[in-house]
């Protein structure tokens, strides 16, 4: 039987392909919980989780607060602006001093790349990452695949698409990793600024020199989210232009296959990544990817246990 | 077979009990009406699928049959564990104003009867749960009984009982392991 | 003061010498160098067989950080390491509080080191005022006040006119420049190499080209106004080539680069292992292959440790916050002998990069054990293996990549004008 034994969820590189699938089927049994009347499971009664999030995220945040309040666990919310950091306590000293209410597992998201092994060498308790920097975003990675899953009964022998900012991109690395390991391929677009040296090495991945290829023949078509404030000084010139040669239109979706499934981890900027026409199309499975959010990270937070330390 | 297995029920005597059991639901119920099977996954859902086959050729009418899984709602969840992977919970009708039967292979301490109701509570609000079991082999910690028992086996806390089924998830026979 | 070494393998490079011979030491000078020689009456004799005796190494690049930031290290633990790695002088760089940009700092560096130091301490001010970049600082000054070279390590001088002034104020003044080339608009707020291993780690990489254009202005400032620079930590193969070509042209340009850029790639930064983080920072293998080349064709003039003390709040947080540097005095030296194992170096090359070339760059006046010479002189015992131990350390700081490594050479006695400063254990 299946068993997870890892101790974090940190990175979507460190898991096998059997505890990715395991943390998937477990996810489609949390989904019927969430479709009862009574959406609660006493499975983590008594368990506390902390939120702990350093980085604004309404949704991400929500989803794990509503997930582990299905599981029956009690959470708790911690956000930079009313947390100490605003005093100048370093993340060490933060979470030594969480720690000592003992929690059972800590969701973090933090803008530093590896802070969570950082944390995990400080800290007992479970930590799940919800975010770090452009590294791995795990629950995001996860949730695209059992709505890939949903589409299409399968995961392996897919090709993906994914278009946009790859350079800042922790949702396409974690995809990335996942997809890899469960059989699919990977061409990515975007433009030559946004695109890190060596990406090709992250996986099972081609680098295209543009959407069109990217996109011709994909089964799933998967757009990121273009941030005006970071891209618009020195990336690119402006969103116009961006969505004129990266952006999704009904037009150039019909070079994907005629039963693609369209994706975004949101938030969307309508008109630039995406038309409206597509995002709300038949082809958009945005609205489910939000809907398995909370399942699959009540998936994680069921299976992070105090088992065997693999970090 | 090892040394220290014996049956202690084979196929022919499954096959008896369920028959039994199935005449005794009916006559306890006066019918089938409002009556639903839910078997506890794995061996209690098998079990529930022959009872309410039996039920069918008794009656000449079909009854609701769906599948439990008490993984979420066991009482030693504990952060020890690697956590097993959990099964499907299938009830595709309403519980509201049932007579649920819940179906299990083996009661022994009865922690899985509580799991499962406290499983069912949360999906409606039965009119009232019987339970039926294959085999009670005692050694109760919870007050907890079965309306209906297949045989009654006293057994040793060092001892184990297994029903063992087939690829069509037809039982086989009842193994007494020391 | 007074001292027979018996025995050894003398390297001086500046006698074009390296055979077994004596050394003796009178009055803290080198008195005679040759075969079967006797110490006089009461003069200590040291057995020096087996091991090499060579002019004592000198770090033209280092960071006491004393005064103003002395949890991390100071003048007294700072030449505590040096002496341990082999080290009998050490230049150290402006970069602390207030920075060296005047006679005062420059005279207590000189007097603490004196008075409580171990091994010699020449400072190097900055080029200008409290490294702003705005205005230069009073090289006149500085130099009489001691300073061997300027330097504003730690940023560029990002206004090209300036450096050029710089540059040329410095030559009429007869003092070096040692130039931090990097590009600011280019590193940006990255955090390590940019390549493979910063796309996989998520973390903000700093391309190649950012060193390899600072140095190309550097290289063409000195060229355009005929006035010499000397390269700091160079690390890449774009800048190698680039100083390689101007040498040619006959360009008044000497380098250096460290331990570490030879020794290390990106690889360990994996794990986002904060004591692999410097600035410029590790690179990848055809870097390390092109550093290597560049010892070897003396493109690179010295090997500087860029020794840069931390305390562990500053190193043990997320990866971004970690401030950049790591130690080096005592692991300088095995390192650089792996150099001559290898088959990169002869003996001969490394002690003039670690010794005679400093010296000549910034004109010391050390780096040579000639008869007449002051009586710096380093016993490097080649074959010593030894474990790199955060608590054997003699500095302050412990944030080096190399803790827990076994090594093979060290230093056994360094002698500064003729006293014993340091044994090994």
């Amino acid at each position: 039987m299946a068993e997870f034994k890892q101790k974090h969820i940190i990175a979507l590189r460190d898991l096998t392909k059997e505890e990715i699938e395991l943390l998937l089927s477990t996810a489609e049994i949390m989904r019927e919980v969430n479709s009862r009347d009574i959406k609660k499971v006493p499975t983590l009664r008594g368990k506390t989780i902390i939120n702990l999030f350093y980085e604004a995220s309404t949704r991400t945040r929500t989803s794990f607060e509503i997930a582990g309040k299905r599981l029956s666990a009690d959470t708790v919310n911690i956000t930079t602006s009313s947390s100490s950091t605003t005093k100048g306590e370093t993340l060490a000293d933060t979470a030594l001093n969480l720690l000592a209410m003992k929690p059972d597992i800590i969701v973090m998201r933090h803008s530093v790349s590896g802070s969570h092994y950082f944390l995990a060498e400080k800290i007992n308790c479970s930590i799940i990452n919800a975010g770090d920097g452009a590294h791995e975003h795990p629950s995001q990675g996860l949730l695209d695949m059992l709505t890939i899953k949903d589409c299409f009964g399968r995961l392996d022998g897919l090709k993906v698409a994914i278009v946009g900012d790859i350079t800042h991109s922790r949702v396409a690395r974690s995809n990335i990793q996942g997809l890899t390991k469960l059989g699919s391929s990977i061409f990515v677009a975007g433009p030559p600024t946004m695109m890190p040296p060596g990406v090709e090495k992250l996986g099972n991945v081609t680098v295209c020199a543009n959407m069109k290829e990217a996109i011709q023949d994909a089964d799933v078509v998967m757009m990121l989210r273009i941030q005006q404030e970071r891209q618009g000084k020195t990336l690119m010139p402006n969103t116009r232009e961006y969505s004129r040669y990266y952006g999704l239109n009904p037009e150039n979706i019909k070079l994907a296959k005629p039963n693609a499934m369209v994706m975004h981890p949101g938030p969307i900027n309508r008109g630039v990544e995406m038309s409206s026409y597509v995002v709300d199309g038949d082809q958009s499975w945005i609205l489910k990817q939000v809907e398995n959010g909370v399942a699959v990270r009540m998936s994680m937070l069921y299976h992070v246990c105090g088992g065997e330390v693999t970090i | 077979m090892a040394a220290d297995q014996t049956v202690i029920l084979d196929g022919a005597g499954v096959k008896r009990a369920l028959t039994r059991i199935a005449h005794e639901i009916l006559e306890r119920n006066k019918g089938l009406i409002d009556i639903v099977l839910i078997g506890i996954r794995s061996g209690g859902a098998f079990l529930a699928e022959g009872i309410a086959q039996q039920i069918s050729v008794i009656e000449g009418g079909a009854v609701l049959v769906g599948t439990v899984d008490i993984t979420l709602y066991r009482d030693d969840v504990s952060g020890q564990l690697p956590h097993q992977s959990v099964g499907r919970t299938d009830i595709p009708f309403s519980l509201e104003g049932k007579k649920v039967i819940l179906v299990d292979d083996v009661l022994y301490t009865g922690r899985t009867i509580r799991a499962a109701m406290d499983a069912l509570m949360d999906h409606g609000r039965p009119q009232c749960i019987q339970l039926a079991v294959l085999i009670d082999r005692g050694h109760r910690e919870l007050p907890i009984r079965a309306d209906f028992v297949g045989r009654n086996v006293p057994t040793s806390l060092k001892e184990n009982v297994q029903v063992t089924f087939n690829e069509m998830n037809q039982p086989i026979e009842v193994i007494l392991e020391k | 003061m007074n001292l027979l070494i018996k025995g050894g393998r003398v390297i001086d490079p500046s006698q074009n010498m390296d055979e077994n011979l004596d050394v003796l030491v009178e009055n803290g000078l080198v008195k005679e160098i040759g075969s079967g020689l006797t110490a006089p009456e009461g003069v200590k004799t040291i057995t020096a067989s087996g091991k090499y005796v060579v002019p004592g190494l000198i770090d033209m690049h280092v960071h006491l950080r004393d005064p103003g930031l002395e949890y991390k290290e100071d003048i007294v633990s700072g030449t505590k390491a040096a002496v341990a790695g082999g080290f009998t002088s050490v230049c150290c760089m402006p970069n602390t509080k207030p920075t060296i940009d005047n006679k005062a700092l420059a005279c207590y560096i000189i007097n603490k080191a004196r008075e409580e130091g171990f091994c010699n301490v020449f400072p190097i001010g900055s080029i200008t005022y409290e490294i702003a970049g705005e205005r230069m600082s009073e090289m006149g000054e500085l130099k009489e006040s001691g300073c061997v070279a300027v330097s504003d390590d730690g940023r560029p001088v990002v206004n090209s006119e300036l450096m050029m002034r710089s540059l040329q104020y410095a030559k009429g003044i007869g003092i070096m420049v040692i130039s931090h080339a990097e590009e600011l608009d280019l590193v940006g707020s990255g955090v390590m190499n940019e390549g493979f291993t910063s796309t996989e780690l998520g973390l903000k990489g700093i391309p190649r080209v950012a060193e390899d254009i600072a140095t190309a202005r550097e290289v063409m400032l000195a060229e355009y106004t005929d006035s010499p620079v000397h390269i700091a930590h160079v690390s890449t193969r774009g800048a190698i080539r680039i100083i390689r070509e101007a040498k040619a042209r006959g360009v008044k340009v000497t380098c250096e680069t460290a331990p570490h850029y030879f020794t290390l790639t990106d690889d360990a930064v994996r794990g986002y292992n904060t004591n692999a983080k410097m600035n410029p920072p590790l690179r990848e293998a055809d870097d390390v292959v092109a550093i290597k080349e560049g010892l070897k064709d003396d493109t690179i003039d010295a090997i500087a440790t860029d020794h840069a003390p931390h305390h562990i709040d500053e190193k043990d947080v997320e990866f971004n916050e970690a401030l950049n540097g790591i130690i080096g005095l005592e692991t300088s030296l095995p390192l650089s002998l792996k150099l001559v194992e290898d088959g990169v170096l002869t003996i001969n090359q490394l002690i003039e990069k670690m010794s005679c070339n400093p010296s000549n760059i910034l004109g010391l006046k050390r780096g040579s054990i000639k008869p007449g010479s002051i009586a710096d002189i380093t016993l490097i015992d080649p074959a010593a293996e030894w474990t790199v131990e955060k608590d054997k350390l003699a500095g302050k700081s412990g944030n080096s990549p190399f803790l827990g490594w076994k090594v093979k050479g060290a230093a056994t006695s360094t002698i500064l004008a003729g006293n014993i400063v340091h044994t090994k254990a």
